[in-house]
């Protein structure tokens, strides 16, 4: 019984039940004639949302303000230049890698040195850099689309035991990340400068490393959702960051992890991930227009917020 | 002097906006004409509208997220309904102000984050101006059309409604009883509490103004345009963020300018022309603007450091 | 009934819980007209809550509440506001980035029309030459640009100002604590006129001659309660801080402790002398609240503490006295704040050793006595003096040789005081450093040696015998005679 309170406790857990529901409402429709393929395409797709989500949940737990506004710009720009230099050959893929990752570190350090430097709030410095990241993509990109390397295709589009490659490869990420959050100093520290900054500091927490490091780490997750990406769908296209912006903050919010900072968890950016691919499958499986689709993602987003809002509502 | 640091809150967004007129001026003298300027400043007048709008929202501390979709949504209610049906057009926009305001109360009675309601907001409002325009069109009413078309003597109908919009943000909002109490949500909400005013009722009319200034920018926008489309003002959000920031305003403690952010509306706006008279390859014009943006901060900061040396000798 | 026959403002039998804290339990309290009551008692005795609870700000748990012997049903900052209550902050109580005159439209809703500026600058204007002559303050001024000490008076005569209403009752809550001695005393002038004009004050201060010299009647408290209450005239300094109860008695006798060798912690300050602190030295900071004391820890702690890299054995560890802003962690157990600052001291291969931490907790649970079931219970579930313990804990169990403390002891009980004491004293023993700013004259008695701050400069230091209270006033406001 006590273990069961302990589960219902879990904040992530409702964002499975909702995607789960969603997933029998859209089988149901189809008889079930769908169901292996749906299962794949979400576990593919999520993916994508699972890498830029957990890098946003690490900036969005370093407290209120904190968000990262260059991902689109980022991913955009990572898979540009990783696909350029490869330049559709096998053996330069070792170094398209390293420069996807070089793309992600210099963005996380652009982006926390206008921070500190400029002392602006992270979404306007942010917002700056990913001004001119956009800029850089479209100087490289130049409208070409060049193709990945075979293997890397190949690799990104197919599985391993029925599982697709991109889901196995979030969920190594994922594992990763659950430990750096709930079992490193640097984890503690994020989510001692998230709940006050200030006494993080005054409790010994150096707290512009952390920051820097943070933001880093968010740039290069980013950066490698980018380089899969375009691997998968089979070349950089100059837009194909655009929806992951709402999306990282998206499944932040909704797989239950505090707004306000302080607080993350990393079960739940899968179980919102899902659910947002989900929720767009089933609206396309019942027919629903695209602005349908766009109201009930807004919908869902202010639900989850309120509810997740109720243990904290103003006291008086 | 005390009371110069307002005045030094204006100085950086009228010096960058004399410097990038300059500039225009020098690249493309042609510029210095009636028509020149009527080019120049057409668009300002819908993104100084916006940015007053977010400039209300941020005066309680708060961020609005859903300021592109929603002055896109507006424009395409009034390029159909307010056009075709204009009594259901302005209940629709009616209804539109109103849910602004009970957002500003739902935002603070249940304590949320104003960032993450907008952003969800934003989807809404994207939305259904998908639903009213599928695909662009509609056409601008013929009124809205004339207002920002006329041709009035000495200078163009933007340089004249762009401080028309100062006068009346600051009128509401610097002189003001409400805009007293609005700004002083941000500055210190427990004063206000303790006074016995209602913050309530405060918050749901900087939020109902807020959404009354964004539907005029959607209108604005339209009567330019002629038609409209679900995407047409998707910029609005982060360039009214940008623009309060460049007029002085800050993010947090009620410290905000309407002038000034009329002010940094026009240098955005003036900025797009200057990059691409400077012949930036259009590649960079995205990254010019980041890059000016950045500048200005950082102009800010340098500024704020010299008022505060020279308050504390 | 009302107890006191003609009383403006009556509170019966108010208990008052936070939690687990009992802040009020059973405190009355009439207000009369022409009459100034001086509330004194130590941090923590509940004198800030009782304003709250009679300006409105709070509902009592329990308790009526009384206006001109008329029970009330319901009471608020409305209903107290409607009934000439008006009340003077010890936090800042103004918007910073408004000006005076548009301050005082949100201190006076009833302010409307299109000529309330100019009425608002009318009315300012007069209650600040009225209480201040000579102040020199322009009511167009952002608040934002103002001194401490003018804020102060500023809000100060926002309180006595009328515009629809008058003010019949008006609290002050350590009203003279950032004022020099010349105003204070223009301030408790005009404190006179007041009540002479049929007027109440609720003055609190902790500046015991303020209250004798005038107050009519003196209310002490002490943990919650009423301790005594009598016409002022009663009192001597004496018998008044008799009744308070001393929070120091236990540990009189001074440490013979003198520190040897070269300081462990320096810092040079643009005026004035500059610091320094021996190994095993117990240095304390004094003088008037926010002249400059925080800032100087904070300056110290930024010196010797990387925000950029971890640090390996940290130098310095920090006790936060405001611990709400930048003290406790509110989302954490009670064990991850008390772990905090030393984990590099409880990882196994990298990773948190979730035992040893649990080890290390249990460790300083029963060393410091922090009274809890169980260490995984969320901090918030903590009385605020056990909180404190917390964070002493966490400094203390650092290996830092030197701990800083920010006035660590407000809203303390006396209890928890004593058993602080008690640790600081072994740890200073034992060679530990540490640098203690108060605002209870009192603990500075603990101290080896004690800097005077005004106006952020250190403008004296005492040794030994020499830490007395008047010495340490009298180097707060005048500084230039004891500095020498």
């Amino acid at each position: 019984m006590n273990a069961l309170n302990r589960l219902l406790s879990r904040p992530w857990l409702w964002s499975f039940a909702a995607a789960l529901a969603v997933w029998i409402a859209t089988v149901a429709v189809t008889a079930g004639a769908s169901s292996g393929g749906l299962t794949d395409a979400a576990l593919t797709f999520a993916a994508f949302s699972v890498f830029v989500g957990i890098g946003q949940m690490f900036v969005i737990t370093l407290g209120p303000g904190n968000v990262d506004l260059s991902v689109p710009a980022n991913m955009t720009l990572a898979g540009t230049v990783a696909l350029k230099l490869m330049d559709t050959q096998d053996s330069m893929i070792l170094p398209g890698i390293l420069v996807t990752l070089l793309v992600g570190l210099c963005i996380g350090l652009a982006n926390y040195a206008l921070i500190k430097a400029l002392r602006i709030p992270p979404i306007i410095a942010t917002l700056s850099t990913s001004f001119i990241i956009q800029s850089a993509a479209i100087w490289t990109n130049r409208g070409l689309r060049i193709k990945p390397p075979p293997v890397l295709a190949d690799f990104a589009t197919s599985s391993t035991f029925f599982v697709p490659n991109m889901a196995l490869l979030a969920l190594l990420v994922s594992v990763l990340a659950w430990v750096l959050l709930n079992h490193t100093i640097f984890g503690r520290w994020i989510a001692a400068i998230g709940q006050s900054m200030p006494a993080a500091r005054m409790a010994g927490v150096p707290v512009d490393g952390t920051r820097l490091a943070t933001y880093v780490l968010c740039a290069i997750l980013a950066a490698v959702n980018g380089f899969l990406l375009s691997c998968f769908s089979g070349g950089a296209a100059l837009n194909m960051g655009n929806e992951y912006l709402l999306m990282s903050i998206a499944v932040v919010v909704i797989g239950g992890s505090a707004v306000a900072g302080g607080d993350s968890n990393v079960p739940g950016i899968w179980g919102a991930s899902l659910l947002m691919f989900l929720i767009v499958s089933m609206l396309n499986t019942y027919q629903f227009e695209a602005g349908y689709r766009l109201i009930m993602t807004g919908l869902i987003i202010i639900a989850v917020i309120l509810v997740a809002s109720g243990r904290q509502a103003r006291p008086r | 002097m005390r009371r110069s640091s307002d005045t030094m809150r204006l100085l950086v967004p009228v010096l960058s906006l004399a410097a990038l007129l300059a500039g225009v001026f020098y690249l493309q003298p042609r510029a210095m004409s009636y028509t020149g300027l009527n080019l120049l400043f057409n668009l300002a007048v819908p993104i100084a509208l916006a940015t007053v709008a977010q400039m209300l929202i941020m005066a309680v501390n708060d961020l609005d997220l859903s300021m592109g979709t929603f002055v896109s949504f507006v424009a395409c209610v009034t390029a159909t309904f307010l056009n075709d049906t204009p009594l259901l057009g302005i209940a629709i926009l009616a209804a539109s102000i109103a849910v602004y305001a009970i957002l500003g109360v739902v935002i603070y009675l249940r304590n949320l984050p104003a960032i993450v309601v907008t952003l969800g907001m934003s989807f809404v409002w994207g939305g259904l101006a998908v639903l009213i325009l599928p695909s662009p069109g509609g056409e601008a009413p013929a009124w809205a059309r004339a207002i920002m078309t006329v041709k009035p003597p000495f200078a163009p109908v933007a340089i004249f409604a762009s401080v028309l919009i100062a006068v009346v943000a600051h009128m509401i909002v610097m002189r003001s009883s409400l805009g007293v109490l609005i700004r002083a949500l941000g500055g210190n909400a427990k004063t206000v509490e303790r006074s016995g005013t209602s913050i309530l009722k405060i918050r749901a009319l900087a939020y109902g103004l807020a959404g009354l200034f964004a539907v005029l920018a959607g209108v604005a926008l339209v009567g330019l345009a002629t038609s409209a489309d679900a995407n047409i003002a998707l910029r609005y959000t982060l360039l009214s963020i940008a623009g309060v920031i460049l007029g002085g305003g800050e993010f947090i403690g009620g410290r905000v300018s309407p002038i000034g952010a009329v002010i940094g509306a026009l240098t955005l706006t003036l900025a797009g022309s200057f990059l691409s008279f400077l012949h930036i390859s259009p590649d960079w014009q995205i990254g010019a603007q980041g890059a000016i943006l950045i500048v200005v901060l950082a102009l800010r900061l340098l500024l704020n450091r010299l008022e505060s040396r020279g308050a504390t000798r | 009934m009302p107890l006191a026959p003609g009383a403006l403002l009556e509170v019966q039998d108010v208990v008052m819980h936070f939690g687990e804290v009992t802040a009020l339990d059973g405190v009355s309290l009439s207000i009369r007209p022409g009459e100034c009551i001086g509330l004194v008692g130590h941090n923590g005795a509940g004198k800030s809550t009782i304003v709250s609870v009679i300006n409105g700000g709070l509902a009592p748990s329990q308790g009526r509440i009384l206006a001109d012997g008329q029970p009330l049903a319901s009471y608020g900052i409305t209903r107290a506001r409607a009934l000439g209550l008006r009340s003077v902050f010890q936090e800042l109580a103004l918007c910073p980035n408004l000006t005076i005159v548009e301050n005082a439209r949100i201190a006076h809703p009833e302010l409307k029309g299109w000529r309330w500026r100019a009425e608002a600058r009318r009315i300012i204007a007069a209650s600040l030459d009225q209480i201040f002559p000579g102040h020199g303050i322009d009511p167009g001024a952002q608040v934002g640009t103002l001194s401490i000490a003018e804020r102060q008076m500023v809000e100060i005569a926002m309180a006595f100002s009328n515009s629809a209403s008058a003010p019949r009752i008006v609290i002050l809550d350590e009203p003279t604590s950032s004022l020099d001695a010349g105003l204070a005393a223009m301030l408790l002038a005009h404190v006179r006129r007041f009540i002479a004009a049929g007027g109440a004050i609720l003055l609190i201060s902790h500046i015991l001659d303020e209250i004798l010299s005038t107050a009519s009647r003196i209310v002490v408290m002490k943990d919650g309660k009423v301790v005594a209450e009598r016409p002022a005239a009663e009192f001597t300094p004496a018998s008044l801080v008799e009744a308070m109860g001393s929070s120091t008695r236990e540990l009189q006798g001074r440490r013979q402790a003198e520190s040897k060798g070269a300081p462990v912690l320096t810092l040079d300050l643009p005026n004035g002398q500059g610091f320094h602190a021996g190994k095993g030295e117990i240095v304390g900071l004094a003088g008037l609240g926010g002249h400059g004391q925080t800032e100087m820890l904070l300056a110290l702690f930024d010196a010797h503490a990387s925000s950029w890299w971890p640090a390996r054995g940290p130098e310095v560890a920090f006790v936060a006295g405001d611990r709400r802003s930048n003290g406790i962690f509110e989302l954490w157990s009670i064990l991850k704040n008390t772990t905090i600052a030393s984990l590099d001291d409880l990882t196994r291969r990298g990773l948190l050793h979730r035992p040893v931490e649990a080890a290390r907790g249990a460790e300083w649970k029963s060393r410091i006595a922090i009274r809890t079931p169980d260490l995984d219970n969320p901090i918030l579930s903590l009385s605020g003096g056990n909180q404190q313990k917390v964070l002493f804990a966490r400094a203390l169990s650092t290996r830092s040789p030197v701990v800083l403390m920010d006035d660590p002891m407000r809203g303390v009980d006396i209890g928890t005081k004593q058993e602080v004491y008690r640790i600081i004293r072994a740890e200073a023993e034992a060679g530990r450093t540490f640098v203690w700013y108060s605002t209870e004259m009192e603990e500075m008695g603990l101290c080896d040696r004690v800097y005077v701050f005004r106006d952020g400069a250190i403008v004296a230091e005492l040794k030994g015998e020499a830490i007395t209270e008047k010495a340490i006033l009298a180097a707060s406001f005048k500084g230039e005679g004891a500095a020498a």
